[in-house]
């Protein structure tokens, strides 16, 4: 409950410090200040179960730990992105406080989205999130690539919501309660009604469009690249794993003891997505674009989540965003600081800066799945929940060995930093390599050793 | 005291803290002096770990047990018997050869080379000391990161595509593994923490042991594990990725790989594959053998038309781990035995042949047999020398390998007469290549490439002087050997019943 109320008022602080706030540099420390302050309140309700805020909700948010800790990474995620790239948002235009303001209602999106017992609110939450979005896609006015993108998610966007909304109507009148709680939906063994059924696969395909998972995917890379680089990068991570949440909770409290039904759809689903998103990303030159299908790739892993749909499920999708938020947002805090985008951009970067190199290694074999990162226990936890579901065994070989196949396009990048000559010019923007900006990197970097040798620190506050 | 430090600690966490601190260091030559005692140190260990073998006495020395991961029960649970205590201590004699013999060469930014070299011994030590699976894992890929660092970064012109080839076989090869490290633990029996906390299932060596799997379920594992070994060893036909890497890597890093890394794989199958799932062992250690063979006639093949060295030691290299799998997979007594010694035996030869080889390439910068040739006029003593580690690569009698060889062979033997046969021409055609390349390189005609070509330097000698000691010390004396590995020959046949 904290989650979602301060959000919702630092949000409209940070608007009106667009008006009253002439300084270019403070928007960026309120944010951070505002953030620390969310972070603490539910880290706080996370702890004690209780919420500052006395609200009757009739049971349509439920904030028991798993929701909580998930909100918990999220939040930390965002101060981590907030403090390596918060200078760079400044840079995208003259309105920075403004980008803040959006990217707090994108978080009160994401604490509704992450705590919804009832379809609206779910309904609400998605549409709190995607708004924002495309206004921050298209944040960068005077660029036509970045006003393109934010047109294109905007029209995808809207279709895929008008589906959702289809998609809870016809759940809406199938179930007998004709309610829109998720427990109602539940309905013991036999056939699905028709209505559910029709309204499963419509939530089904709205979310996988919301989560860029094949063959609802064909958005993302136009508006990943089109995108100022900072917003990519939040897009493509934290928002992306509120969306696997929301997934993964809906199919689990509503259509959980269907699951035999429909686990086939995910199975297709998922193979689709690390096949297109693991072969197109081998292909490609510009490394921001091979991030954004590498973002489908990984999309794939975390669908095993909801393919599985098990206790090892939800810790996985824990770790999972955790990992792969940092490492992505981590890695694209150096992309930002490069002169060129292209692969070709990073030869010999180990020769100029080689904290910059050291620490994207780092990022980048978490990503991979090596072992020791944060990565690993993500991927690691993702394949027990496979194995452990039992069915459909196979589908885990074919998920590992397109892990082999991220491997090709991950180390590219490394071989690139390290074993090819650089040439005369700088290849980044030196003056704004900060001593502070260095440091976040290796702390970054560090917070994915942590976590990969020791990801109880996570996964035990599910518990809690 | 045993509470305080334990044998297996010390092999793990002392190369690699030296490895941090060598990246730390600016100066290449302090680099060197920290890695090279560094090893030593190691080495001191290792042998000093030979005398606290009673399990009974000493089992605090020799184990130890942290809980890691609580939930999902794993453990950090390391410790050295039998077949570890021989691969550790050829580990902790191998990398002071290897840094010894790699000082001469003048690397770029040194430190890391140094650095990454200890890291992937401390990689190796925890892969041969780890009695649970998922530290197993961890170990297993974390001696193949410095690995591919180091070829990468110092090897010759191909480098990249080479070991890029290389890091991505054994990757996909590990995460085959890592799925059936997950299955087996899914079916292991629970486990109950001193406070009387319980979970449901554990990684430990033991439970993995006595997992609840049905023979089928066991011929499927057997694949997962047996195709993650068989590419680190590597076997036919997952062998493709070896002559490359071994061509395009610093020699330093060959030796490492062929001497120590090529042993994880059969050490897995000794320590792993084969006590996990007898029944699928029983099934298809022919197939096995098959595939080995094949491997070793080709292999033997290929080796006799190189022209170049480094790959001819390389082809030579599967054919020696295809006869060693082979003679493992017979499951008698004596083929086991045979390849428990031969594991220690086939390290020191191969790294005392690389010795030769980098200082070849060193100093004429040529690794084609036809441009060199007449080294021995100018290079008696390493001539000599070599010759030896030579022949002791082709197992003659009062060499090392020979005991080993002929346990195999006589294992092999039991098995099958018509495989031993083959597996024989293996044998003859591995004296065929290694005497022809040395008549050509040695003795042949004289080339104007080795017109300056100086003799060993004090290092070189000191080095393969221990390696040619070691030859024929086990060639004479091989018992302490077999006493210490009887034991796990012993257990691995135990499972088998």
């Amino acid at each position: 409950m904290n989650a979602i109320i301060l959000t919702a008022i630092w949000g409209v602080i940070m608007m009106f410090c667009g008006v009253f706030v002439k300084s270019k540099k403070a928007p960026k420390f309120i944010a951070i200040t505002g953030l620390l302050l969310v972070f603490a309140a539910n880290a706080v309700e996370l702890a004690t179960k209780k919420s500052f805020f006395n609200i009757q909700v009739h049971d349509m948010l439920r904030m028991d730990s798993f929701n909580l800790a998930f909100l918990a990474v999220i939040f930390g995620c965002t101060l981590v992105f907030f403090l390596l790239s918060g200078a760079d948002v400044e840079k995208v235009g003259s309105h920075v406080a403004e980008y803040f303001a959006l990217i707090f209602f994108v978080l009160c999106g994401v604490s509704l989205a992450a705590t919804f017992n009832t379809l609206l609110i779910l309904f609400i939450g998605i549409e709190i999130i995607s708004i924002p979005l495309y206004i921050l896609t298209g944040s960068d006015k005077r660029n036509l690539k970045s006003n393109e993108a934010a047109l294109k998610y905007f029209l995808m966007g809207a279709f895929s919501t008008g589906i959702m909304l289809m998609g809870i109507a016809f759940l809406f009148g199938g179930n007998p309660a004709a309610s829109f709680y998720l427990q109602h939906l539940q309905i013991g063994v036999g056939p699905m009604p028709v209505l559910v059924a029709f309204g499963l696969v419509f939530m089904l395909v709205a979310l996988s469009f919301k989560v860029s998972a094949a063959p609802f995917h064909f958005w993302t890379p136009d508006v990943y690249d089109g995108a100022p680089t900072v917003f990519t990068s939040f897009m493509s991570t934290i928002v992306k794993a509120a969306g696997f949440f929301a997934f993964l909770r809906l199919f689990q409290n509503a259509f959980g003891n269907m699951h035999d039904q429909w686990q086939h759809l995910i199975i297709y689903i998922t193979i689709a997505t690390l096949l297109i998103g693991n072969v197109t990303a081998v292909f490609q030159q510009s490394v921001k674009r091979m991030l954004a299908y590498s973002s489908i790739a990984q999309a794939g892993f975390m669908l095993l989540a909801v393919f599985a749909l098990n206790d090892r499920a939800k810790e996985g999708i824990l770790l999972y965003a955790a990992a792969y938020s940092l490492a992505t947002i981590g890695f694209f805090a150096i992309l930002i600081k490069m002169e060129d985008y292209t692969i070709d951009g990073f030869n010999g970067l180990a020769r100029q800066q080689p904290i910059l190199a050291f620490t994207a290694t780092i990022f980048l074999l978490s990503l991979t799945g090596v072992p020791l990162t944060a990565g690993f226990q993500s991927k690691f936890f993702m394949l027990m929940a496979a194995v452990e579901n039992g069915n459909n065994f196979w589908i885990v070989i074919v998920a590992v060995l397109f892990a082999a196949v991220s491997a090709y396009y991950y180390f590219r990048v490394i071989q690139a930093m390290y074993f090819k000559e650089p040439g005369n010019l700088p290849l980044t923007r030196e003056a704004e390599l900060t001593g502070s900006f260095k440091a976040m990197l290796l702390i970054t970097a560090i917070l994915i050793i942590v976590i990969g040798i020791y990801p109880e620190i996570l996964v035990g506050w599910m518990y809690h | 005291m045993g509470n305080y430090f334990s044998f297996p600690d010390l092999l793990i966490w002392l190369p690699l803290v030296a490895g941090i601190i060598c990246f730390l260091s600016r100066k290449e030559e302090s680099a060197k002096t920290i890695s090279i005692l560094a090893s030593l140190l190691v080495l001191g260990v290792s042998i000093a770990s030979l005398f606290y073998t009673d399990d009974k006495k000493y089992l605090h020395f020799n184990n130890v047990n942290y809980i890691w991961l609580k939930y999902i029960g794993a453990n950090y649970f390391i410790g050295i018997d039998g077949t570890g205590r021989l691969l550790t201590l050829l580990t902790a004699i191998g990398f002071p050869l290897v840094l010894m013999s790699a000082s001469r060469t003048k690397y770029v930014s040194a430190p890391s080379f140094y650095g990454l070299l200890l890291l992937t011994q401390a990689g190796l030590m925890g892969v041969f000391c780890s009695l649970d699976a998922l530290s197993f894992y961890f170990f297993w890929e974390l001696a193949l990161i410095p690995v591919y660092f180091l070829a990468s970064r110092w090897g010759g012109e191909k480098r990249i595509q080479a070991t890029f080839k290389f890091f991505v076989y054994t990757f996909a090869g590990s995460l085959l593994m890592l799925i059936g490290i997950i299955y087996v633990y899914l079916h292991t029996g629970s486990r109950t923490f001193e406070d009387g906390t319980v979970v449901a299932h554990s990684f430990s060596l033991s439970s993995f042991y006595h997992a609840a799997l049905s023979s089928k379920e066991q011929f499927g594992l057997f694949w997962l594990f047996f195709i993650a070994f068989a590419i680190k060893m590597p076997v036919f036909p997952f062998h493709t990725w070896q002559p490359d890497a071994y061509d395009q890597s610093p020699t330093p890093v060959t030796m490492v790989l062929s001497g120590i890394m090529v042993k994880m794989g059969l050490f897995g199958a000794i320590r792993w594959l084969i006590p996990m799932f007898p029944a699928a062992t029983l099934r298809f250690n022919e197939v096995v053998i098959i595939l080995c063979l094949i491997g070793i006639v080709y292999a033997s093949c290929l080796a006799m038309v190189q022209d170049n060295l480094k790959k001819l030691v390389a082809y030579s290299s599967i054919a020696h781990i295809g006869l060693m799998c082979a003679a493992l997979f017979t499951l008698n007594p004596v083929g086991i035995q045979g390849t428990m010694i031969q594991l220690f035996h086939h390290g020191i030869n191969i790294i005392g042949m690389w010795v030769v080889l980098n200082m070849i390439e060193r100093q004429t910068g040529i690794k084609q047999i036809s441009q060199l040739g007449g080294l021995a006029q100018k290079a008696p003593a390493l001539t000599i020398l070599f010759v030896i580690v030579a022949l002791a690569n082709i197992a003659l009698p009062l060499t090392n390998a020979f005991t080993g060889e002929l346990l195999m062979f006589s294992g092999l033997f039991q098995y099958n007469h018509w495989y031993a046969a083959i597996a024989g021409i293996g044998i003859i055609l591995s004296a065929v290549y290694t005497l022809n390349m040395i008549q050509k390189v040695f003795y042949g005609e004289w080339k104007p490439v080795s017109s300056y070509f100086p003799d060993l330097s004090i290092t070189e000698k000191f080095v393969l002087v221990i390696i040619v000691a070691l030859i024929f010390v086990f060639g004479v004396y091989p018992q302490p050997l077999i006493d210490l590995t009887k034991e796990s020959v012993n257990q691995l046949l135990m499972r088998l019943k």
